[in-house]
Formats: C-alpha cells, structure tokens, sequence
C-alpha cells in the first residue's frame, strides 16, 4: 500500500492503481482545480490551474519539496509524494493564473448559457481574485457557429484548454478541431469544410468548461440554474449509457452523459443526446380508447381498463391462447408485471419478446478518417437499438421454456391461434410494419399499450396511452448485463399514464406502484435477476453475472 | 386567577381628578366649538380629488414596468433572464433568442417577454438584477384592464410604457451601466493589488506600469 500525504493528511492508494495529484487529492477530499485536464483525455498541463507544491517523504521521515510549483495532473504519485494544495503560494498561483485566462474573456456571464454550471465562475469564486488589472482592451475574436450542425463555438469565452481537440483525435478520432495561431491569438477552430459533425461530436460541449462551446439545440433554452436533474438511461442502443435527464416544468431540455465506467464511462452519442424528442411529440397517444362495432371511442381510463381486464379473462377462458408482446422497451419491473398479470389469467399464454431493432453493425470509437477503428476501442454505439432486450429476455425465459421470435408469434397470430394478444410498444421509430400488424386483423382483442401511433394501432381493440422513459421508474439491462435504474423525471402528457402504473393496476394490485417492492419479488423469484436488490442499482448500476451468459 | 398574579400583570391607574374648570366642561366644549367653526371659514378640501387631480408620488414609487429601449431603438433585453431568477413572485416569462447577424454586440434578445402585472408585487428586484438597465419601474400606478389577459404585459406593451414614460421627468431613464454592467467596464475599473504576494524591497513592487503592483499592503487579503 502507498500512502500519499495532502496537505498533511494521509491517503492510502492500491497498489495497482495509477493516480495523478488530482487524483490522488480527490481521494482525500481535496479539490485541485483543473480546466484541461480531463481523466478520460490525454494530459496536456496547459492550463496552470492546478499548481500544487510536491515533495518526497524521505526513509528517514525528512520531507523534501521541490522548488517550483508543478502541474498536478502531469505529476504521477507514489508511496511518499507530500502534495500541498493550500499553501499562500499556491493560492496565489491559482489567482495569477485565473487572471491570465479571463485576460480576454468578456465576462458576459448574463447572457451566456454556460453560467450556473461554468467552470471560470466556479474557480473565480473560490480561488480567483475578484478583480482584473488589465488596463487595455480585451482581444475579442468572432464567434464561429459553423463549428458544426450541433455546436457553436464562442471564440471570445475559450480559455484554450484544449479538451475538445484531444476529444476529437482521442476519442471520436475524427481529428476536425483544432488550435490556430498563437499566444493570445489562438483559436480553435475546424479545418474549412469539415465541421464537428461525428457521431460523438455533442461531447465536446459538455467537456468545455466554459461557455466557449454550446449546443446549438439547448442554447438560449433555459438558464441551467432552473433545470432539474434525475438521473436515468440512454434509451437510444443496448450500451446504456449513464445519463441524466434535465427538465423544468415537465419538459425535457437535454441529456447529458453521466460518468459510469461500468456502462460507458464518460461520454454519450448524439444519437442519445438528442433522441429523446419524441418525449414531447405533437402525435403521442393521450386518450385511452375502446374499439366497439368497428370504430373507436375516447373512454375514462377506469373504464377501459375494467374493459381490458373482462376482455382478457373472457379470452383466458376459451380454447385459444393469450399471448403478449414483451416490447425490449420495457422496463424489467413493467415486463414482470405483465407476464405475471397474463399468466395468472391463462398458465399457458404464450410470451414473446417485441422486436429488438438492429440498424447496421456496432460502431466502435476511435475511428480514423477512413473508419478504420483504432485500438483501444473507448465508446462503442451498439446495433441493437434498444435498451433492455437483455432484462425483457430474463423475463420471459423465466416464464417460457424457450423463447418464442415475434415472426413465430405473429405466424401463430395469422393463423388464429389467440383470442386476446396485448401489445407493448415504445419504439419511438416504430416497431412493427403494416404487413405485419396484418397478422393482428382478426384477432378478437387487441390490447396496444404505446405512446406513438402504429400501423397496429387500427386492429386495436383497446388503445392505452402510455408514457417514455422520462416518465416511467425501472430497471434496464444493457448489451453487458448491466441493470441501471431508470427515474421519473417529468410527468406525462394528460390522459397518459406510466406503462408501470396501467399494469400495475391491471393487474389488480392495489396502492401506487412499488417499484422497490416488485425488485424485490422479481430477485427472489428469478435468479438471473437476483442482483436487483442492490442498493448499488442506484448509482452505479449492477452486473448481472447469469443475465450476461444467457443473453450474449 | 389568584390575587398576587393579577397584580403582576395589571396595572391600576386611577382616574386624574377634576378640577373646577374641567369640571364645567367649558373649555372642552369651546376647543370642539374653535375647529368646528374651524371647518365652516376653511373651504379647502382635504380629499385628494382624484381622478381630476393626481397624486404626487415619491421619487422612488415603483410601478408599472417598462423595458427600455437603446440608441437604436431595439429592445435593450439581452435576454439573461436575471430578472425572472430574482422575481419572488415568478410573474416573468421571457423566451431568448439568437440576435440577428445585423446586431453584433449581443448575442441574444428576448423572442417574447411576458409580464404578469396582476401577479407582480411590484418590489422591483427585476430593475435591481438587470444587468443591462433594461426593465425599469416607473410612476404609473393606475394599471387598469378588462381582462386578466390585458395586464400580461407583452415586449410590445412593457416598450410601449418606455415609449409614454420615458420623457417624463419622474421617469428618468437611469442608466449608468454599459453594455453588460460594471464588471465589463474595464475603463473604470481601478487598478488595483500585485499579482503575487511581493516584498516592498522587489524590483517589481517600484514599478509604475499600469496595473501592476502598487501596493503591497493590500494584497494581505485573500
């Protein structure tokens, strides 16, 4: 074990684990300010911020410091180092340095978007100087927004710290930013006619400590001190990535990545970042509706789900089948709460998982400019284009011998095998084709429980108006086996209702929906899905071992 | 209640007595007789007669908002929004957008601005927080509307205030700020405090230049 002194306190760091001062520092609680230097990036030491005084513990127990200040992040630690982080020295190397970076900055906090969650106002408040002596005019450059079809860059807020640079040549690989000039006329900028537009490319607003780069689709929206922020997961593919989910009012404004190195690490795609429009789209389902004589009619929800239930204990009684679609939308809980609510009705409806999209192949980053992946891989966007294909299959294979694909099951649907089938979407693009919600045309009940309008949705006996992941609480498992917890961040539209709330509420239980009490009962009675009742769900999310060797 | 109680709390006052002339009651009578009669010579009327005549306000009477303009007659707003995070009534609803190529000096200007006056306490910690002197309350007080809709005062309504106020003399347009307050007037600010902590005896603690090191005893503070 080695121990690292902060200013004067001891931490022990493993042996095996590569730690710089910040690092090292953070561990004992000490905050080193930092703009460049970014742990999932290479290390630079450009911006001076997190100077801090380094010495060597000697056997003899003499400490021995170096002179001069260092960088922090470009200092590895090792049993002995003695880092000092609060010494008047380097308090007034942070002040001199602050200085020097807001030299040009125009300090147009009020207007812009990066204020409340800014970097240089959060060091200038507790390591800064609080005045400028600089006599002469500032050197503002002109604002760039043809950085890309996401970003805008203003040039006259960068501090050059240069971590979106190294994200496009570490990270994404595509290499488009870059610094020109020098000295105080630096810039980033791209190369003419190659904007930021890889698949990766939002990350470079949130790496920018400052206000420099911003999204274009969350710029002027909102003041971040108004958002609030509920942790959730990418819907977008089966890499989950850790996000949180920022909102006011019950609209979402964005996601942002959430640092997780059990699902992604540290960045998200733009695929995710902005795919969750739909959320408020103009054409989500809002009204609960029942199908009679041929033509639909808007109905109180108590109603029509009194008419579900009678439908479907009529059906569970005849000689066909029930069957139920398991969309890989769902959540873990809302799949159980299904599957138990129609095999209670009928022990032998038949269970099948929705269809699981896949567009293309795995896309993995670093990619060079001719796609060639460069090892190691650090972000990878999945094929399969859902998140929890893994945590519904655990489900239904609880249930089912063996799993049933929805062609087999729309086969069966065709021929006339069930009576009463009940459908779950949630495929914001569409899951199922107009061919193939034929198959559902002489079904006697067709229960559809969706968000978004499908081809299915004119075969459908009953229309339950659900909600998307921002509205809903839930457990998914990702491509790996990784459960994460997924949170309400906002309430529906009207006449909506969480797909956990109508299941749980068809299926006779009675109260609110007890997400904590259902995980429970579904670890105990599913042993792939044991590890639910982790409290470390919360945070990191856990690793579901048998999950993983039955879905890879 | 018992006695020793009472006593602590109540006080007994006797009644003063009367002497021979209060005891006529003549002087009260002719004190009462002097303001009637009083009233009957003085026909001034203590009233305010308002509408006819209005009311002489304080200088600081805050009222109805307006938003100013600025040389060229563009909305003054930049859109931050400070004054919707400091209203405590939350009566503020403002939505920013991009400023045209045309305007280089900002970066954003409000698309729409809503003012809900019924809703507004009029403390004025709108004018407090912008940052630009852009929203101001001014005099009027006589805020009057046939509908709730009518007193959610748009841009349009709250410039059309600037627009009727702002030759007013009890409505002076108060700015003293720039474009983006006293932090981004560099002008002014002084200079001030060495970089570092320097002894007196250093080469750089002598200097002259602009900005750097005058004093060393003001940078004890941190």
């Amino acid at each position: 074990m080695a121990t690292v002194t902060i200013n004067g306190k001891d931490v022990e760091i493993g042996s095996n684990e590569r730690l710089n001062c910040i690092q090292a520092a953070s561990k004992a609680g000490v905050e080193i300010p930092a703009y460049c230097w970014h742990p999932a990036l290479s290390v630079v030491a450009s911006c001076r911020m997190c100077l801090v005084e380094v010495g060597d513990k000697k056997p003899d127990g003499t400490v021995a410091m170096q002179p001069k200040l260092v960088p922090g992040c470009q200092t590895p630690v090792k049993d002995g180092t003695v880092i000092i982080a609060d010494s008047q020295k380097v308090r007034d190397a942070r002040k001199a340095t602050l200085e020097y970076l807001l030299l040009n900055h125009p300090l147009d906090c009020p207007t812009c978007d990066q204020a409340g969650e800014c970097y240089l106002q959060d060091y200038s408040f507790n390591y800064g100087r609080g005045y400028s002596r600089l006599n002469e005019p500032k050197n503002i450059k002109p604002d760039k927004d043809y950085i890309g079809d996401q970003i805008t860059l203003f040039t006259d807020r960068c501090i050059m710290c240069t971590r979106c640079v190294r994200f496009t040549r570490e990270v994404s690989g595509s290499a488009e930013l870059q610094v020109v000039s020098r000295g105080s006329h630096e810039e980033i900028d791209i190369f003419p006619g190659h904007p930021v537009n890889n698949p990766l490319a939002g990350n470079v607003v949130d790496l920018c400590p400052v206000g420099a780069l911003c999204s274009k689709d969350f710029l002027y929206q909102q003041r971040v001190w108004w958002l609030k922020s509920t942790n959730s997961v990418c819907q977008g593919c089966s890499t989950g990535c850790s996000v949180t989910v920022d909102q006011n009012e019950d609209k979402v404004y964005r996601l942002k990545p959430r640092v997780n190195e059990l699902a992604q690490g540290h960045f998200m795609c733009d695929e995710g970042r902005f795919g969750w429009k739909y959320t408020h789209s103009e054409e989500r389902l809002t009204v609960p509706q029942i199908r009679s004589n041929g033509h639909t009619t808007s109905q109180a929800w108590e109603d029509v789900l009194a008419s579900v239930r009678s439908s479907l204990q009529k059906a569970a009684t005849g000689r066909q089948k029930l069957a139920a679609v398991l969309s890989p939308w769902m959540t873990v809980e809302e799949a159980w709460l299904l599957a138990v609510c129609i095999r209670s009705l009928s022990p032998q409806a038949v269970l099948a998982v929705g269809p699981v999209r896949v567009t293309g192949a795995d896309e993995h980053f670093p990619k060079d400019l001719r796609g060639h992946v460069i090892e190691p891989v650090k972000f990878t966007i999945r094929a399969e284009k859902c998140p929890n294909r893994a945590g519904v299959q655990a489900v239904v294979a609880h249930f089912m011998d063996e799993l049933m694909p929805f062609e087999e099951l729309l086969r069966l649907a065709s021929s006339g095998q069930f009576s009463a089938v009940y459908l779950t979407g949630g495929d914001p693009q569409g899951w199922i084709s107009e061919m193939q919600a034929e198959a559902f045309s002489d079904v006697e009940t067709v229960i559809v429980q969706d968000f978004l309008p499908s081809p299915v949705l004119q075969h459908a006996t009953h229309i339950l108006p659900s909600g998307t992941f921002v509205e809903r609480e839930g457990i998914v498992v990702n491509h790996r086996g990784l459960a994460q917890l997924i949170r309400r961040a906002v309430r529906g539209p009207d006449g909506s209702r969480p797909d956990s709330r109508i299941l749980w509420e068809l299926s006779g239980r009675s109260g609110l929906f007890q997400p904590e009490a259902l995980r429970a009962e579904i670890a105990a009675a599913v042993p792939a899905l044991a590890a639910l009742t982790n409290p470390a769900l919360k945070t990191t999310g856990v690793l579901l071992e048998t999950a993983q060797q039955t879905t890879v | 209640m018992s006695e020793t109680k009472r006593k602590k709390h109540v006080r007994w006052v006797e009644e003063p007595e009367l002497g021979f002339w209060e005891s006529t009651f003549v002087p009260a009578i002719m004190q009462g007789l002097k303001t009637t009669l009083k009233h009957v010579v003085d026909r001034k009327p203590v009233t305010q007669q308002f509408p006819e005549v209005k009311p002489e306000l304080p200088l600081h009477y805050r009222g109805v908002h307006r938003l100013n303009r600025d040389e060229q007659d563009r909305v003054k707003c930049v859109a931050c929004m400070m004054c919707a995070t400091a209203c405590p009534a939350r009566c503020i609803t403002i939505e920013a957008q991009a400023a045209p190529p045309e305007w280089p000096d900002r970066d954003k200007f409000p698309k729409s601005f809503v003012l809900d006056e019924l809703r507004c306490i009029y403390c004025g910690m709108c004018e407090e927080a912008c940052p630009v002197d852009a929203i101001e309350l001014t005099h009027i007080y006589d805020l009057t509307g046939e509908s709730r809709s009518d007193l959610m005062y748009d841009r349009e309504k709250l410039l059309g205030v600037f627009d009727r106020t702002k030759n007013d003399p009890r409505d002076p347009v108060r700015t003293g700020r720039g474009k983006l307050g006293p932090a981004s007037e560099f002008v002014q600010l002084p200079a001030v405090g060495p970089a570092t902590t320097v002894p007196v005896s250093d080469r750089s603690a002598k200097s002259e230049t602009a900005g750097v090191i005058r004093t060393t005893g003001r940078e004890g503070q941190q």
